[in-house]
């Protein structure tokens, strides 16, 4: 792998499934285990730099770096110099000079990742900038549907995944419909227009605006956040008109064919693009297993990165 | 690997640049042998578990578990165990692979373990294995078998069971090639620098060790 991980559209097909199998490899090497905890990272420092709110994608990435016995430092900006008045570059310094081996950032401004690149001398991991990119979220993502889908085959070509909701501000989106496309799989869009980018006539998805007529022949159902906090203007008339066009009820689920999974990114709005039945539904949910997953290929990233010397 | 390799079985027909130091059948013999041996040094093979260090090992203990259970009637559990995470050497290279580690049926708690790997030569393969077995539980004892002995060992670490200790200079190369892995059996060596221009692309077996810290 290269020395950072800023978008999932930059691993080659190669890059991509060399992440995906370690991360079945140190997930199989940790089940089951009583002391999960293995050796590679001992005496590497990893930050977490975290400038907005985040549960699983922070503590995912603490768990990950903690079991490969890699240091973490938890950096949030809320109750840092930050909230002082520090910019971003001369937080990367003060982290440089501590002599961080990995920067975990997550920033709402789209490019911050890229711009630490040119502050610190370690590896730089986007943990979501903005409405860029989230590669690690479209990894675990892919591994969760080889995991679950084709009976473990890891064979992702031709799968049909349907992405639904708030592509707009979505980084999530993004990276999944790069990640996916590298894969094999077809990606389709279904969204109010309001809520599709500018230009994604040019991605490598097709766009719906039906959520019913797409949902038979889908084999992964992703359904994204409504993110209200990224919403200044009226994007559609109101919630439970959006929830009754775009939201995953039961009856769409029954709907769906009967072998595909339903995905969702986090933290969910319950009852507004997904019913609390649809995302609890054991048979379908992929929900849990995408967090536990999260760790996994958080590792194998991790691991990537770092586990090696300098041999380039 | 090369899967385009056809190569006699058994013969003086080797790869370019090496010669052929056992061929397929006086290497089958040598497993016949490290099999009656393991079966002699531990009363029968009970309680015996094998277990084999990727790449080489896994098929190895897969034979050597076979013949065993063709010479007694007795079971032999066969697990991997992937040394990578545990290797010393992590950081002088670029980042290396995983491979797969198998839980044998019945586990390594109390068992007798043999470690199988193909070529024993720093002995710091060896190390890293201890270090991932104590990870899955605690064997009653380890022990340690090997297709070929180098020498120029870096660590107090010695074989229980060696199918052929082969001197060589830390310059040259020894091959294991196993029909499993590399579609020919048996063993060869290499002498540098004569044999660099061969050991390209095609080349169908694995440059075990030579460099300070390589495989093995």
């Amino acid at each position: 792998m290269t020395r950072h991980l800023l978008a999932a559209s930059d691993l080659d097909l190669k890059q991509a499934i060399e992440v995906l199998d370690t991360a079945d490899r140190l997930d199989r090497a940790i089940a089951g285990r009583e002391v999960k905890k293995l050796p590679p990272l001992r005496g590497r420092t990893v930050v977490n730099l975290f400038y907005e709110d985040s549960t699983r994608t922070r503590t995912s990435f603490e768990l990950a770096a903690k079991r490969l016995s890699a240091d973490v430092i938890n950096f949030s900006a809320k109750g840092s110099s930050v909230s002082k008045g520090e910019s971003l570059k001369d937080t990367a310094l003060t982290l440089e000079a501590m002599g961080a081996d990995a920067v975990v950032i997550r920033h709402s401004l789209s490019g911050a990742a890229v711009r630490l690149t040119n502050w610190v001398q370690g590896s730089v991991i986007n943990a979501g900038d903005g409405t860029h990119e989230h590669p690690t979220q479209a990894l675990l993502d892919a591994f969760t549907m080889r995991r679950r889908l084709r009976g473990g085959t890891g064979d992702l070509a031709g799968l049909r995944v349907t992405i639904v909701g708030d592509v707009l501000h979505s980084r999530v989106a993004r990276s999944n419909v790069g990640l996916l496309t590298t894969l094999g799989a077809s990606v389709t869009l279904v969204a109010p227009p309001t809520l599709l980018p500018i230009g994604v006539e040019a991605w490598p998805a097709k766009v719906h605006y039906n959520l019913d007529d797409v949902l038979p022949d889908s084999d992964v159902v992703m359904m994204l956040r409504v993110q209200r906090e990224r919403m200044s203007g009226g994007f559609f008339p109101s919630a439970r008109e959006y929830s009754r066009r775009y939201g995953l009820d039961v009856q769409r689920m029954n709907a769906m064919n009967s072998s595909a999974i339903i995905m969702h990114p986090g933290p969910m709005n319950r009852g507004m693009e997904i019913a609390a039945d649809v995302a609890d539904d054991v048979k379908r949910s992929a929900i849990v297993e995408q967090v536990a997953n999260g760790v996994s290929v958080r590792m194998a990233v991790l691991y990537l990165l770092l586990g090696g010397g300098d041999a380039e | 690997m090369a899967g385009a390799v056809t190569r006699p079985n058994d013969g003086p027909g080797t790869t370019p640049g090496r010669s052929l130091a056992f061929s397929a059948s006086e290497m089958s013999r040598m497993v016949d042998r490290m099999a009656h041996q393991i079966l002699e040094k531990t009363g029968g093979g009970l309680g015996v578990t094998l277990m084999g260090i990727p790449t080489r090992g896994v098929p190895l203990a897969q034979r050597l578990a076979e013949r065993m259970m063709a010479f007694e009637t007795v079971d032999i559990p066969v697990g991997a165990l992937d040394t990578t995470l545990y290797r010393d050497d992590l950081r002088r290279r670029a980042v290396r692979p995983l491979a797969e580690t198998v839980e044998p049926a019945g586990g390594i708690e109390g068992r007798l373990i043999v470690l199988v790997d193909d070529v024993l030569c720093s002995g710091r393969t060896v190390r890293a294995a201890l270090d991932a077995l104590r990870e899955l539980g605690r064997p009653r004892a380890v022990q340690l078998a090997v297709l070929v002995d180098r020498g120029h060992r870096e660590l107090p670490i010695r074989a229980d069971y060696v199918g052929k200790n082969i001197p060589t200079a830390p310059s040259q190369k020894v091959y294991v090639g196993l029909m499993e892995t590399d579609n020919w059996d048996g063993i060869e060596i290499a002498a540098p620098p004569a044999s660099a221009a061969s050991t390209g692309a095609d080349n169908p077996g694995h440059p075990l060790s030579a460099a300070p810290e390589a495989t093995a």
